[in-house]
């Protein structure tokens, strides 16, 4: 049962990761591009990490899993971030 | 093979087709900022299916490799995007 | 779906998408992109490693290839800008006889392999050293081989290592620094470069019984040196000069330390005496750490930092606009 629930938070999490390609492929500028991007980071990665603790079942995999996911939520943030701001200057040159 | 590993195998192989998909933008850019940003999707996605395939392949180190590519992430985006001092 | 052919539809796509990356990197006139996609392409052989059940070689090429690599030859296109664009991309006959001639190889490459690996009755050196894993000190079998059973190979790397980084400190002054961080990139650099540390003083404990080790945690550590100065700290975490020429050789220093003790007492160079194995590896190991992490730290500086030559010599001085 519980291996249901993990797979239906991994399946979803893959959802968004699709989404986010998606996003990246078809949205027509870069900081809406940047919009998907991080979608993918946060829910897809997020649900993902949530599917795979619970699968798994230990205490320290969770742990390390939730902690990968806070790490690349921060790092991934800071870095749209850098690039949008990248963009913003090369646009005003 | 359970269903449970069957299924997260399959997920591993459309996560990495998606990827796949989202590598198209590198390719068509146009700006360096658009190929970057694909280059993030992978990373993330890169850190999602190591830690698919720590239960698959039964190595629990993977969630140390992903742990490592996460902290990793920010440094290739910091790299492309900042100035030095007497840049324009 | 059987499972083999979901592994293999798996195998399939990594390999493509990790050929596509590779032609990608290299083909095309702007050198920016190549480096986008060259960094790409390392974050996809990490997982290339993982796949094939090798967690040190993804830890090494996570750090070293996907974060690494980029950082330095972005550094190094900062120092040509009109390289930005390769102009001399040849085409015509010769690229196409130089493909054709890539392509053969690769053939006869892919043609060994399958042949080599399929044998019916190989003799498989992962079988020896695991053999002799309870004598060598670790649990690890890639650490026993780099510390232990192959212990010459890795000082000759740290040698190599060693002499690249001369070659970089003689070429001129560090490179231009970077501009101050904004509050956003401030705040990540707070808490990553303390995390970095962290992590490279785990899989340095790690390295003797999981994957992880001595050139993975100087990887990381100098991760944490680029990140530094991407925001701005000019020092990028190192120590004054003087501590930096003492920890360049560290490694060197604790192989060959070793290594004479061992053939005072009468054993060959770098035998370790019984039951000393596990101690003498991580103290190796240690002094190697922080010898790569300085090694790869002053590479992505560039050349001298400031006050590594003495007063009253040449140039003291970091130039600003780094190039002499």
């Amino acid at each position: 049962m519980s291996d249901l629930i993990g797979i239906l938070f991994v399946l979803s999490g893959i959802a968004f990761f699709a989404a986010g390609s998606i996003g990246v492929l078809r949205l027509p500028d870069l900081h809406s591009r940047l919009h998907a991007l991080t979608k993918a980071d946060n829910l897809g990665l997020g649900l993902l990490c949530a599917g795979l603790a619970i699968i798994d079942g230990g205490a320290l995999n969770a742990v390390k899993l939730f902690l990968v996911w806070v790490l690349v939520l921060a790092a991934s943030a800071t870095a749209a971030h850098l690039i949008a701001q990248q963009a913003l200057r090369q646009a005003d040159k | 093979m359970t269903t449970t590993t069957q299924i997260l195998l399959a997920s591993t192989t459309l996560l990495l087709l998606t990827l796949g998909i989202g590598l198209a933008r590198a390719m068509i850019g146009p700006s360096l900022q658009d190929r970057m940003l694909s280059v993030q999707l992978l990373g993330t996605g890169g850190v999602a299916v190591l830690l698919l395939l720590s239960p698959l392949l039964a190595i629990p180190a993977l969630i140390d490799v992903a742990l490592v590519l996460a902290l990793l992430a920010a440094v290739a985006a910091a790299a492309l995007t900042r100035r030095e001092v007497d840049d324009v | 779906m059987m499972a083999v052919q979901l592994w293999q539809l798996l195998d399939l796509l990594l390999a493509g998408l990790t050929l596509g990356l590779g032609w990608a990197a290299v083909s095309g006139p702007d050198l920016r992109r190549s480096v986008v996609f060259f960094i790409a392409f390392g974050l996809l052989v990490a997982v290339v490693w993982a796949r094939l059940r090798a967690p040190d070689l993804a830890l090494a090429e996570a750090a070293i290839g996907a974060g690494l690599s980029g950082a330095l030859l972005l550094s190094a296109l900062r120092d040509e800008p009109d390289a930005e664009t390769s102009d001399d991309v040849r085409g015509g006959p010769v690229a196409a006889l130089v493909s054709l001639a890539g392509l053969a190889l690769a053939a006869a490459f892919a043609w060994v392999m399958i042949h080599t690996l399929g044998a019916a009755d190989p003799v498989r050196l992962a079988d020896q050293i695991t053999a002799q894993l309870p004598n060598s000190g670790v649990g690890n079998p890639v650490t026993a081989v780099l510390l232990n059973f192959r212990a010459y190979d890795t000082l000759l790397e740290l040698a190599v290592l060693l002499a690249a980084v001369l070659g970089i400190l003689a070429l001129g002054p560090a490179r231009t620094p970077y501009r101050a961080a904004g509050p956003l990139l401030d705040g990540l650099i707070r808490w990553l470069v303390p995390l970095l540390i962290l992590t490279a003083g785990y899989l340095l404990w790690a390295g003797a019984h999981a994957p992880g080790g001595a050139f993975q945690a100087g990887a990381m550590l100098a991760a944490a040196a680029v990140m530094l100065r991407l925001g701005g700290h000019t020092i990028a975490g190192l120590p004054r000069p003087p501590m930096q020429r003492i920890l360049l050789t560290a490694g060197i220093a604790a192989f060959v330390l070793v290594g004479v003790i061992t053939t005072g007492l009468g054993l060959a160079f770098l035998q370790y005496p019984g039951g000393w194995s596990g101690g003498l590896i991580l103290l190796i190991e240690a002094a190697a750490t922080l010898a790569i992490a300085t090694t790869l730290a002053l590479a992505y500086i560039g050349g001298r930092p400031a006050g590594w030559v003495s007063e009253g010599s040449a140039d003291t001085t970091t130039k600003i606009g780094g190039r002499d």
